[in-house]
Order: C-alpha cells, then structure tokens, then sequence
C-alpha cells in the first residue's frame, strides 16, 4: 500500500500516513474478527457442500446433498424425489411463531413504550431502566423464570388446584404456545426499546391539532401517531423477528424436545444427526433468510428519512 | 365540565403497560423468592432459609464453572475492550474511508448474524483446529468470547468518542505534545468512562452467553449458564434459582452502573 509513490505534497503524505496508522489501529479487532467470527462463516458455506463423515466431521468429497436435503428428501426404497415435510414444517413454526412474538411484543410494547414516553420527563428514565435492566439478563435466567410459573409442578398450576379450580395440573410446558409465551417475554424489550426512541420525539403538538379538527381516539392514534412512530414499529419488529427465527435456548427449554425450531434443527445436525453438512446448509440458510429481512429494513428505513429508528 | 381532556392519553395503554411491567417481573420476583424456600418444591413455600446459597456454594462443580466463568469474562472483556478502543479511535473522528463499510461490517457482524450460526461455525472452524493441534484448553472460549463482546464494548466507547471535545487534542499538540502523550494525556482520561462502560458491557454480555459456550466448550468446560442448562432437564431444585439470583444481582449492579456511566458528561 505505501510503495515509493512520485513526490506527493504535504496534504497526500499525511493522509497516507493517517490511512497507515488508521490500519494498524484497526488490525488486532478484524484479526480477531476474522478468526472468531467471519473466517469460521467462510468454512461453513465449504463444509455445507461436503460430505457427512459417519461419526460426524466431514470428507472432503464436494456434494450438493446437504443443499439438497434442507428442503427435499429421497425415499430410501424407490429412489422418488419428496418435498422434506419434517424440515418444511419446522421452518414454518419457526416463521410463524417468530412472527407470533413479533406481533405480541407490538401488543404489549406499543401501549409501553407509550406510556413510558408521556409520563413526566424526569420519570421516563427510571421506566426505561425497567425495561433494559430484563434486556441485559441472562436470557436462560428469564426463560427458565416463566418455566417455574407454568410448568405442571409451577407457580399457576400449584395455584389453581389448591383453590380448586382444577384438578389435574394444565400442560402448558412443552407446548408451541409455551414457546410463544417464552419468546414474548424474552424479546419485548428489544421491541421497546426503538418504540420508546420515537414516540420520545413525538410532537404533541400535532395531536392536540387532531383533536382540535374533532378527530376520535382511534383516529388520532391510526392517522397521526401510528404513521409518525412506524420507523420505530419497524425497527422493533426487526429486533425481535431476526433473534426469535435463531432462537435457540427458548424452545430448547420450553419446547422439551418436540417443539423444534430452526436453531434446534441445526443443533441435532451436530449432535444425534452426525449430518455436519445439513446443519451447516441449515445454517446458512437461515442467515440468508436474516440478512433478507435486515435488507429489507434497510431498504424502508433509507425511504422513512434519517433520523429515525 | 367534568375531567379535563388529555390528549396524551389514549384508553387501554395505562392498563397494559402496567400489565406488561406486572409480567415481566412477576416470574423474577418469584425466581428470587423461591431461591430462599426452606423446601425442595419450586412452587410451595416452606419458609425462609439459606440453604440453597450454602449448596450451591458447596457444590464442586458450581464452584468450577463459576471460576470458569468469571476467568473467561475477564480475559474477553479485557482483550475485546482494548482491541474496540484501538478500533474506535480508527474509525471515529475521520472521514469517510476505503473499506469503511466493510469494517463496520466485521464490527457489527457477531450482532446480525443468529448466535446459533456462529456457534456452529465456531463448532466447525475449531474442531479442525482441534485435531490439527491437539489443544482443547480455554483459549477457544476465551477468543469466541472476546470476538462477539467486540461491538458491545465498541459501541459505547465510540459514542464517547464522537461525543468528546476535538479542542483539547488541537491544543495539546500546537503546544508541541507528541501524538502518544497527547493520547495518555487528554484522549484517554476523557475517554474513561466510555471504556469502563464498554469493558462491562462485554463482561456481562461473556457472562450471560449460553448457545455460543455450549457448542465450543470441550468435555468439562461448564460455564454457570452451560451447567444451569444442563440440570434444567433433571428435577430442578431451588439451588437453580439461588445460582441464577446471584448472577441475575451482578447483571443488575452492571447495568445500573453502565447506565450511570453513559449519562457523565463529557
């Protein structure tokens, strides 16, 4: 980069040297990066193209199986090519449930989010406080926190059959809504958070205009404040789509093993399956289907304006 | 006229937004309280006792994996702080630069990319690194760790930076200080508070990780989170909860420091 160039002035040689020093700055974090996080990315595009060893591992025989056998599946006996039903349909619990909690956070944190934003301003600090401080816990404690509540021995049932309203303990563990319950809860801060950061900066004033033209409630929240906080509504969803389609310690724990998502699909490709091409086919697919909906938000937030999200 | 009319208020928030913040901390009130039963039930209280604390204490492989924890989240949080300040202080404060994009990219890349991918990458990339040397000690975790506390600690300490006065630096070097003794000097001790916020954000965040220390850690090398995990699929007794309201008291401590951290002025 700093070969001998012709005799440059004063203004080229100091921006060379800053470019230089800039690097050498940079260097030791992408080394770092490039070892721990992108470079093992790379391997796994390679991996998901060979073929599985018995004991997982692979042999370094290309094959497009593993491609092959995210979506589709051989019979065994004639050979006929299937759509693969048991990956297609943990795909789509995934989607759907992820777009489940997306809409639950929205339910729950909209009217928070609000809330929090018009109380007085010196309180609205403490709100939030409430809301990062589940953020920056450990998501095993608080997942394993809704556990104790509903699972057969827990909190609800333990409750509900000493009044006697039941006499059987509910199942509700190890259920798909129970996954649902535990996504919501684990992800709605990060649907407050960007929620909170716009209607923060809503203008009041507007408002006020509303009513003052006889709007309803309805209308002013539909017409005035939904399309003015839609950056945030956005962001949030985002926030919460993306990790709750990775999710994986939630519908370990809440799903007991029947209730596969995405994420525990993978797991059993390095565990059980011995199938470490498939699962990292799995995994590079679901971080294609990541990086759709992040480009997408892109794509909207450049369109809503700076200074939003 | 009877009530004044409030525009802010639209019917039904109020209520939900307490109902939202009534079930958000019921179940960690209820861990935290259940940590304390005499008994051995999750659910029936049988009285106020220590004894989940003392067991969980006591117990061998408790202690291993706190140690354990505690050891990785220092070293990554330490590693990964100094590496994010080094980097804040390229790509803070300059103009637009070939490979920007690119670099933020990298930066931001442990935060976009599922952690499940990761884990598995990392699973893949080190087990090679494994068989090629034959080393299966803590320094795998140690660097997984450090990569993905990278943004967490360089967040904070950028945005101090960006915050931060460009005088002072002028100053300092018309007055013929060097380039380093001005860092020492004046970068530095402004920069203080950045830097703390961002080493404790990557000490929590090393500390809270399950999915990505589940799938690289060797035989035997439970962290807290990874241990818990496992005995949530054996009968699960208070000592669970004790371990988890420990760990739930220091993320607390963490973040209302950070939180006063980020509010000093610059």
């Amino acid at each position: 980069m700093t070969d001998s160039a012709p005799p440059a002035s004063y203004a080229t040689v100091a921006e060379k040297r800053a470019s230089r020093v800039r690097w050498m700055l940079l260097a030791p974090a992408l080394a770092v990066l490039l070892f721990a996080a992108s470079g093992p990315l790379l391997i796994t595009l390679v991996y998901s193209m060979l073929t599985p060893a018995d004991y997982g591992g692979v042999i370094w025989e290309p094959t497009g199986d593993a491609w092959f056998n995210v979506f589709m599946q051989r019979d065994i006996f004639d050979d006929t090519l299937s759509w693969s039903s048991a990956h297609l349909s943990i795909f789509w619990r995934s989607v759907k449930l992820s777009l489940m909690t997306t809409v639950g956070c929205i339910i729950f944190g909209f009217p928070t989010a609000y809330f929090i934003a018009t109380r007085p301003k010196q309180q609205r600090d403490m709100w939030m406080l409430l809301i990062i401080i589940p953020f920056w816990t450990n998501i095993l404690i608080r997942t394993f926190a809704v556990v104790e509540l509903i699972r057969n021995e827990g909190t609800i049932n333990t409750l509900l059959m000493w009044t006697g309203l039941i006499d059987e303990p509910i199942q509700i563990l190890f259920t798909e809504f129970s996954i649902l319950v535990g996504m919501i809860y684990v992800y709605l801060p990060l649907m407050v958070l960007p929620l909170y950061a716009s209607m923060e900066r809503l203008d009041f004033s507007l408002v006020e205009a509303g009513y003052d033209l006889y709007a309803t409630r309805m209308k002013v929240l539909r017409r005035i404040i939904l399309p003015l906080v839609k950056p945030g509504v956005i962001a949030g969803s985002i926030l919460v789509f993306v990790p709750s389609l990775g999710a994986y310690v939630t519908p370990r724990v809440m799903g007991g093993g029947n209730q596969l998502m995405i994420g525990n699909l993978i797991e059993l490709q390095f565990g059980q399956g011995r199938n470490w091409p498939l699962g990292a086919a799995l995994s590079i697919t679901l971080l294609a289907i990541v990086m759709v909906a992040l480009m997408a938000y892109v794509r909207t937030a450049g369109k809503e304006g700076p200074g939003h999200g | 006229m009877a009530k004044r009319f409030q525009i802010q208020q639209m019917p039904g928030f109020r209520t939900i937004a307490v109902v939202t913040f009534v079930l958000l901390y019921m179940p960690i009130f209820l861990l935290v309280i259940y940590s304390f039963n005499a008994g051995t039930s999750i659910a029936i209280w049988e009285g106020f006792s220590w004894r989940w604390y003392v067991s969980a204490w006591d117990n061998q492989q408790v202690q291993e994996a706190t140690i354990r924890s505690l050891v990785i989240a220092f070293w990554a949080s330490a590693i990964s702080t100094t590496l994010a300040v080094l980097a804040a202080l390229a790509t803070t404060r300059t103009r637009k630069f070939k490979g920007q994009a690119a670099v933020f990219a990298m930066i931001n890349q442990p935060l976009m990319v599922p952690e499940i991918v990761t884990a598995v990458a990392l699973l893949i990339f080190f087990a090679m690194i494994k068989v090629a040397t034959g080393y299966t000690g803590l320094m795998y975790l140690v660097i997984a760790h450090t990569a993905f506390c990278i943004p967490f600690a360089y967040l904070p300490i950028r945005a101090r930076l960006i915050g931060m006065d460009l005088a002072l630096e002028q100053a300092a070097a018309d007055l013929y200080a060097p380039p380093f003794r001005v860092f020492t000097r004046i970068t530095l001790p402004q920069l203080w508070p950045g830097i703390l916020a961002g080493a404790m954000l990557a000490f929590v965040i090393s500390l809270d990780d399950v999915v990505i220390t589940e799938f690289v850690k060797s035989a035997g090398q439970d962290t807290l989170p990874t241990y818990m995990l496992g005995q949530l699929r054996r009968v699960v007794t208070p000592e669970v909860n004790a371990i988890s309201t420990v760990l739930l008291g220091i993320s607390v401590t963490m973040v209302v420091a950070f939180t006063a951290l980020s509010k000093l002025k610059t």
